[in-house]
């Protein structure tokens, strides 16, 4: 045996081992692949054989080839082989091995339990620690039922070493597993003031990482934590225990008040700079929670500022990166406080940090202010174009749409500068999903801000000669598709118009397949035609009708063969309108020498497209004519009346469901056919197929508070709508200065500046001749329009932006304000949002699990429901008698309960450390309740423990109260239930 | 909680890597390619935090590293982690690697990423800080090696002697002649 050994040692020295291997990956730099597939192939002869040495050689090498990415899953089982080796040695090897390459789903871990449960147990701690860690890499949920137990005990192991590493095991196995909460709490919480420093540091740990996404539930352990506070010094758990702190406060504004002084202190005395910054978070957080009229409250806010501004000057730059970090949370709440940092943020934007510079543009949203927008977003827009990296490039540009769009383009006075703006970013000619941006931007302003149409207009105007004259780049492309919208839909002025009709038919015909906007161009030429035509008519200009005709079926003959589909199909449908007309301006004018000839393959198209011919027909026969087309053209801009008016995000889901409408309903032919359309068979009809069902969605039905509501909302809306008349809406342009078009949009006058620069400097001349302005009265009327422009944007103006549509259509009745749930997540944590204060019960305590496999009933729901059966009949009673005194109670609790934070829980929220007296009184009538009690409280526990649980008891109880309830008012059934269950002893009895 | 640390070189070789949350090899593969591309752009004197990782955890993550002459030492962990903690941390780690290898060098992680990992384990658990005193974790490191050294005993000395005489081939010392390899080879000879 011995001499086996030693031969086995023998052997091994010649095999490769880890460091031969490391070695020879290097040595074979150019064939790599080639050499670890051979040694993977000795890897496999080592596995096979007996000698455990050899295999934890092999295993080792293993380790080394998964860090390189190969696949070693397939020597599990070796793994385990190797893990249960007597030896330390071989143990560490095996386990690092797991711990690298195992996972919750794999394979054959059910091999591992009790191999593991030994382990846990050995006499060794770091046998026992080099389980627990190794476990911790890839417990599974079996693992965790069965050794929940083990580790439990491991949690008051005479080592400090054990216990700090069970503490922190414990929180994987609650993640797993999380019935092994509620029993293992309470020795956790004692672990809080356990004797040794790493044990209650990891224990706090364990219950910041619990409450982070369940705090409500740890509210109870302020207190404690409070103390620990006050008395640690150990700067790791402190940043823990501030952090969780954090995390409470929004629940317990009175948490947070108390909270408000020592953390000040800290601030003060505290070297650490990573204890300082959580302090100021922790305060930040206090500070939004309690919201304002607190003593102290604006010194609070001043030193916190101050600090971080600090931070942000020092020169690491890790600390002015988390200065900024901090000020954009207190950004939110108070705003005032950091907008008198500009300038700090304003010098981190030249940063040459990415980090750092994303930062201070994320804080920059919410220092605009109406006198620096203007200003800010001319360094933003220098800095694009100074940008490299398009994620930098993309941040920015979103940035700067955001803060000029922000609450309803609320800083925005001068709407010409912003469209002035979009129409150089788009110049700059970034990409594809920029342009897709500013077209939205654009398409936007256009709908919500009626004053800034007309030069809107005028620069879509110039855009769209600029794409046609040279091939557009990727954003252009893109802006096209708005601009030729906007174009279309809101200019007045001839000439601009009458430019543009070409210019649009010839961008159609360029960019390619993949140009979406090409459409879109064809149908604003023929809308901006038809409102030529009109205005010509008015004005009796036959010549100049027919040549914008002939221009604009001139610029559609090429696209009538287009490979795009839609354009040809668009093209086609406006030469087939704009052929007929052609002869009737001819017939009406009775002029021999214009030509009627239309092109002979426009009439065959014409001809092929029948139904446009038709539908076009009808319209001329109900009119009578006038004007020189007999009505024709007037029947063209027709088409295109109406505005179109922004709709609101959720518009869709609001148009409620017409009552008489049932989509369960066959559309059954016979049904159809034989039947005529009176109603009533139609009711008939319905209830042979299908009984009447009830509309699954809700109709809108209101009440005399939001009647009242809507109306106050649409007197809003017409006080925000540009389109009710109101005398100060100062739209002076697009009606007095037409013949102004050209000077702002063409080559800037400086060389250098940009044309939005403009804007900024007649604003800041503006701000010198103000005072003049003032003292010699007002301005009269514009006799200069040029200088009527700036004018108009400074002084009053800048107080008197011009009005903003906000908002969108919605369906009549619906309510903009209401929120949609938010979609339900998969989260492991809310598995482990249970009542801790609650009692146990006695089957939640953990044993130990010999058995492997789950057995039937160990399953929790299965026993859950089979008790709340049982128990069900002696319950409906004991409910009853609950929901009438419920509403006795009701109104006592509900100065209790601050119905905002009992809003999302489930169960029984503690009032908190602050009135803990009344909950210790509880817990004493808890612990006096009789055994006899204790069945039913078990009950009413497990009632609230789960969703579905919950609803076997609602079902007991809508009994008594008919209506379905919502789930807020659930849980005070569950609480108060709880409460009653405490102090009535007789339907208990009756249990038993 | 930390998601992740990994160890990687100025070139992006992988040196060491431990991710708490399960990823299978490809996708490591892929992080540690993504952590380096993004990482390894950034000049030194920039800070250390970093967002916008897209493989590895979302917004709620950030990538934490510092860079230490070859190496990069990059941890990816959550808000409920202080970010300049996770920093000491880093520098908790690198110390104590100091500590066991004595001058700690790329090449000692090249060759000993299982005592490297040692030192990890008894830094961080599951994801969690376990310990941050550098003293208590050499003391539960030299432990645990004594352990492992008295399980050897004397089967283990011929071995570590032909290990030795490996380390020592002539031929291969001279094929990689690499400076940085010469005290390391010396360093395997006295045990």
């Amino acid at each position: 045996m011995a001499l086996k050994k030693v031969k086995g040692n023998f052997e091994r020295m010649f095999d490769k081992n880890l460091t031969d291997l490391v070695r020879g990956i290097r040595n074979n730099k150019d064939n790599e692949a080639k050499y670890i597939a051979q040694c993977m192939e000795e890897i496999k002869v080592e596995l096979r054989q007996d000698n455990i040495a050899v295999k934890a050689n092999a295993v080792a090498k293993l380790t080394y080839l998964q860090m390189l990415g190969y696949d070693i899953s397939w020597a599990i089982f070796n793994i385990i082989e190797v893990m249960s080796s007597n030896k330390f040695t071989y143990k560490r090897i095996g386990y690092l091995a797991a711990s690298q390459s195992f996972h919750a789903d794999s394979e054959l871990l059910m091999l591992t339990t009790n191999m593991i449960r030994k382990d846990l147990n050995a006499q060794n701690q770091y046998e026992a620690g080099l389980a627990l860690s190794g476990l911790s890499c890839f417990i599974s949920h079996d693992l965790a039922r069965d050794l929940a137990n083990d580790i439990m005990t491991l949690m008051s192991s005479t080592k400090p070493y054990l216990r700090m590493k069970a503490v922190l095991m414990m929180y994987k196995v609650f993640l797993r597993y999380p019935e092994a909460l509620r029993p293992a709490f309470p020795k956790l919480k004692e672990k809080l003031e356990d004797p040794d420093p790493g044990v209650q540091s990891a224990a706090v740990n364990v219950v910041c990482e619990l409450a982070r996404k369940n705090p409500k539930n740890y509210l109870s352990l302020a207190p404690v934590f409070f103390k620990l506070m006050t008395t640690s010094t150990n700067n790791w758990m402190l940043i823990k225990i501030i952090k969780l702190f954090g995390a409470l406060t929004p629940l317990e504004p009175r948490l947070g008040k108390k909270l408000i002084e020592p953390l000040t202190n800290l601030i003060h005395s505290t070297s650490a700079m990573s204890l300082l910054y959580e302090c100021i978070n922790t305060v930040i957080a206090v500070l939004i929670s309690i919201s304002s009229g607190m003593p102290g409250h604006a010194a609070s806010v001043q030193l916190c500022v101050q600090k971080l501004r600090i931070l942000i000057e020092d020169s690491d730059q890790n600390l002015k990166y988390l200065g900024l970090l901090a000020m954009s949370r207190i950004l939110k709440s108070h705003p005032k406080s950091v907008q008198a940092h500009k300038d700090l943020v304003l010098a981190c934007l030249d940063d040459k940090d990415e980090s750092i510079r994303l930062r201070a543009l994320g804080l920059l949203y919410g220092m605009v202010s109406k006198k620096n927008l203007m200003e800010i977003v001319k360094k933003l827009m220098m800095h694009m174009e100074r940008a490299e990296g398009t994620l930098y490039r993309d941040e920015l540009l979103t940035r700067m749409i955001e803060i000029c769009s922000q609450n309803n383009y609320q800083h925005v006075v001068d709407f010409e500068w912003y469209v002035t703006v979009l129409a150089e970013l788009t110049e700059m000619e970034t990409s594809a999903k920029h342009g897709a941006a500013l077209a939205r931007q654009l398409t936007e302003v256009g709908a919500r801000v009626a004053a800034v149409r007309g030069f809107a207009a005028r620069e879509c105007a110039a855009l769209c000669r600029r794409c046609a004259g040279a091939p557009p780049g990727p954003a252009s492309r893109e802006v096209l598709y708005a601009a030729a919208y906007v174009l279309a839909e809101y200019c007045q002025e001839e000439a601009v118009m009458r430019e543009s009709v070409s210019p649009l038919l010839v961008c159609a015909a360029v960019g390619g397949a993949h140009m979406r906007a090409r459409a879109v161009c064809v149908h604003a030429a023929f809308k901006l035609t038809a409102k030529l035509l009109h205005c010509y008519e008015k004005r009796g200009d036959l010549d100049a009708a027919i040549s914008v005709v002939r221009e604009a079926l001139a610029g559609l003959r090429p696209l009538l063969c287009s490979e795009d589909m839609e354009v040809q199909e668009r093209a086609h449908n406006a030469t087939a309108l704009l052929s007929l007309l052609l002869p009737r301006l001819g017939a009406t004018d009775g002029d021999g020498d214009l030509p009627h000839v239309v092109d002979g393959t426009l009439v065959d198209h014409e001809q092929s497209n029948g139904l446009e011919k038709q539908t076009n027909g009808e319209n001329v026969n109900g009119e009578e004519s006038h004007g020189f087309s007999g009505g024709l053209i007037e029947e063209l801009v027709d088409l295109f009346e109406g505005e179109l008016k922004p709709v609101a995000p959720k518009a869709q889901k609001k148009v409620p469901m017409p009552p008489d409408l049932d989509l369960n309903q066959w559309l059954s032919r016979d049904h159809w056919s034989s039947e005529s359309s009176s109603s009533e068979e139609e009711a008939d009809g319905g209830a042979v197929f299908a009984a009447p069902q009830p509309d699954p969605r809700p109709t809108a039905q209101f009440t005399p508070e939001e009647l009242q509501m809507l109306r106050e909302a649409r007197r809003q809306e017409q006080a925000n709508n540009p389109h009710y008349l109101k005398d100060d809406s100062p739209r002076s342009y697009q009606q007095e200065d037409v013949p102004i078009a050209e000077i702002a949009l063409e080559v800037p006058l400086q060389i250098q500046s940009k044309r939005s620069d403009k804007y900024l400097i007649s604003k800041e001349s503006s701000k010198k001749t103000k005072k003049e302005k003032r003292s010699s009265k007002k301005r009269k009327s514009k006799k200069d329009k040029h200088s009527s422009e700036s004018d108009s944007d400074d002084g009053e103006e800048s107080i008197r932006r011009p009005a903003v549509d906000a908002g969108g259509e919605l369906p009549d009745g619906a309510a903009p304000s209401d929120d949609e749930p938010p979609p339900p997540h998969d989260d492991p944590h809310r598995a482990l949002d249970l009542d801790l204060d609650l009692p146990l019960r006695e089957e939640e305590l953990l044993t130990s699990r010999i058995h492997q496999y789950p057995s039937p009933e160990s399953g929790l729901l299965a026993k859950k429901s089979k008790e709340s059966k049982k128990s069900k009949s002696a319950k409906k009673e004991s409910t009853e008698k609950s929901v009438k005194k419920k509403k006795e109670k009701k109104s006592k609790h509900d100065k209790k309960v601050d119905l905002m934070l009992s809003e999302s829980t489930k169960s029984y929220v503690n009032e908190g450390w602050l009135i803990d007296d009344l909950s210790k009184s509880n817990e004493k009538t808890a612990t006096k309740a009789s055994d006899n009690d204790k069945v039913l409280i078990d009950n009413h526990v497990k009632s609230s423990k789960t969703e579905k649980n919950k609803k076997s008891k609602r079902d007991a109880k809508e009994k008594d109260s008919k209506k379905k309830k919502s789930s807020k008012k659930d849980k005070h059934e569950t609480k108060i239930g709880y409460e009653e269950a405490l102090g009535i002893s007789t339907p208990s009895k009756e249990v038993i | 909680m930390i998601k992740a640390i990994l160890v990687f070189n100025n070139h992006g070789k992988p040196r060491l890597s431990k991710f708490y949350q399960y990823f299978n090899e490809d996708m490591q593969q892929q992080i540690i390619k993504e952590t380096f591309q993004l990482v390894s752009k950034r000049d030194d004197n920039v800070c250390n935090f970093l967002e916008g990782g897209s493989l590895i955890g979302g917004s709620d993550y950030k990538l934490i590293y510092r860079h230490y002459a070859t190496l990069y030492f990059v941890f990816c962990v959550d808000s409920s982690e202080s970010e300049l903690g996770i920093l000491d941390l880093i520098q908790v780690f690198v110390e104590t690697l100091d500590k066991c290898f004595e001058n700690v060098c790329e090449l000692d992680l090249i060759f000993h990423a299982d005592a490297a990992h040692q030192v990890l384990d008894e830094l961080v658990m599951g994801g969690m800080v376990l310990q941050t005193n550098m003293n208590d974790i050499l003391c539960r490191l030299q432990e645990q090696n004594k352990m492992q050294k008295a399980e050897a005993g004397i089967s283990a000395a011929p071995a570590r002697a032909v290990s030795a005489v490996k380390s020592m081939n002539l031929p291969q010392q001279l094929r990689d002649m690499k400076l940085p390899d010469l005290p390391q080879a010396i360093k395997d000879l006295k045990f």
